[in-house]
Formats: structure tokens, sequence, C-alpha cells
């Protein structure tokens, strides 16, 4: 087994591992927001780390490259996905969970729904 | 001037998806990114002359590495709450003021909390950033801001102002 294939190797499990996280963290975690954290974050990381095994395991040709440019296009859809589904549902009416120590978004979000009525009653 | 500088970046792109340079790849390449770049290039970034500045690149780099440390902690940290058997959250959202002044470099911004430690941008609004964190450690706003959005700031400031 070559030395590169190893890393390979070590790169997909690490990112298997991190998937893995990710949706026991899915289960585990109380509310919407808390869950797409561990949604972004360790699904993301998991994921570029297997394109990173990819990368490895091809080598510096068109297959690896596409595996390398892939990583920033998962990098910006993740995050901007995962702020357009916070802000869905805080409007949609969802509460944060119990626990909740903080928030001050509210009064805010009131003056936008507000906004968008009057859009629609005009 | 800002639709070149779209359609460099454009072709660039294209050169790096298909990794062929023989004469039909590239006459392809260069009439889809031309059309592309006739279309939308007034929607590049503002300020499109700094594509050309070397040392914006630089900088880039930089802050590359450290939002890569900054994304593997992140993992470790949010590996870790859903791991431990009690989980140790105390989630909210918070506020903090926003230093930098331009639409690119403030969604650079917003991505990069997103995938730092605990941290989820719900919204900008005006010149406030609201945050949802996994772990409010502390209330007063200075600290947090600090701890939030201070790790980037100075570096996306050296980038794109």
């Amino acid at each position: 087994m070559s030395s590169t294939a190893i890393i390979s190797l070590v790169f997909l499990i690490i990112g298997l591992l991190f998937n893995l996280f990710g949706c026991i963290g899915l289960i585990r975690l109380p509310d919407v927001y808390n869950r797409l954290q561990s949604a972004t974050k360790c699904v993301t990381l998991g994921t570029c780390s297997i394109l990173l095994s990819l990368i490895f395991y091809f080598g510096f040709n068109d297959t690896g490259v596409k595996a390398l440019i892939a990583i920033p296009l998962l990098f910006f859809s993740a995050t901007v996905a995962a702020h357009a589904l916070v802000r869905g549902s805080y409007f949609f009416g969802i509460k944060m969970g119990e626990g909740s120590v903080k928030d001050d978004y509210k009064e805010q979000a009131d003056i936008e729904e507000q906004k968008h009525q009057d859009h629609e009653v005009s | 001037m800002r639709y070149i500088a779209h359609f460099i970046v454009l072709f660039g792109f294209w050169l790096l998806l298909t990794l062929d340079l023989s004469a039909n790849n590239l006459i392809v390449g260069a009439v889809s990114a031309l059309l592309v770049s006739a279309y939308f290039g007034r929607f590049f970034m503002r300020g499109y002359r700094k594509v050309f500045h070397p040392h914006r690149y630089f900088w880039f780099i930089v802050y590359l590495f450290i939002f890569i440390w900054e994304c593997v902690k992140a993992n470790f940290d949010v590996a870790y709450r859903v791991l431990h058997p009690a989980m140790p959250i105390k989630p909210g959202i918070v506020k903090v003021r926003l230093e930098l002044k331009t639409n690119i470099a403030r969604t650079l911004l917003a991505n990069s909390i997103t995938m730092t430690p605990g941290t989820i941008t719900v919204d900008i609004i005006d010149d406030f950033i609201y945050i949802h964190w996994i772990y409010v450690s502390s209330t007063d706003p200075e600290v947090y801001g600090k701890k939030v959005s201070g790790r980037f700031e100075k570096y996306l400031k050296l980038i794109f102002e």
C-alpha cells in the first residue's frame, strides 16, 4: 500500500466519523437552530475531508482538481443554506428551545414581519 | 473593466474545472464565459479593481489558514457537545456590531461565522449582525463581539477594503 493511499484512507475515516457525529447531533440536540449547528459544521467538514481523500487517491489530475474545486462550492452553499433555513424557520414562528438564554433578534424580526405584512396589504 | 474582471474569474474557473488546454476546450470556455459575463457582469462586486492587487491575495492566503484552523476547532467543539452525555449547551441569539462596509466582505464574514465554533449567522440588518450561538458564554456585548467576529474582521478589512 502506497503512502498516498494510506493518507487518503485516514482522511476518509475522519470524514466518515465527522459525518456520523453530525447525524448524532441532528438527533440529540433539542431544537431546529441547534440541529442546524451540527448539520452545517460537522457534515461540511466531514464531506470536505472525504473530498480531500479523493485528491490524495487520484493525485493532481482532472478528477482530483474537480474534488478540490468542490470544496469551496460546498462551503458557500452549506453556509448560505444554513442561514436561509435559520432565518426562514424563525419567521415561520418556531420558538427557540428550552434553556435558551438570550434572543436579540425578536424585536427586529417583529419589525420586518410588520413591513412584510404592510407590503402584502398594499 | 468590471466585465473583464468577471470574465477572467469565470474563465479561470472553467480552466480549473476542465483542466484541458486543447483549442476546442479553450474556445468553448471563452465563449461561455463571454456570454455569462455579458449578462451578469453588472452584478460583479463593486470596487472590481481590487481583483488586480497582489497584496490582497497574500492576506487572503493568511486568512484561509486561520479560517481552516478555526473550522477544525469548531468541528471538535460541536462533536464534543453532541457526544457529551449532559450536552453542555446554552443557546441564544446575540447581536454584534459590524465594522466592515462592503457587501462582499460582509458576505464572507457571515459565511466564516457560520463555520466557526457554535455560531450561525441569522441576519444582517443595517450595521448589526445577528448570530445564533450554541453556548452564550458572556452577556457583555464587547466580549462576545470580540469572540465571534474579531478574529476575522481585521483580515477581511485588509483583503477587501
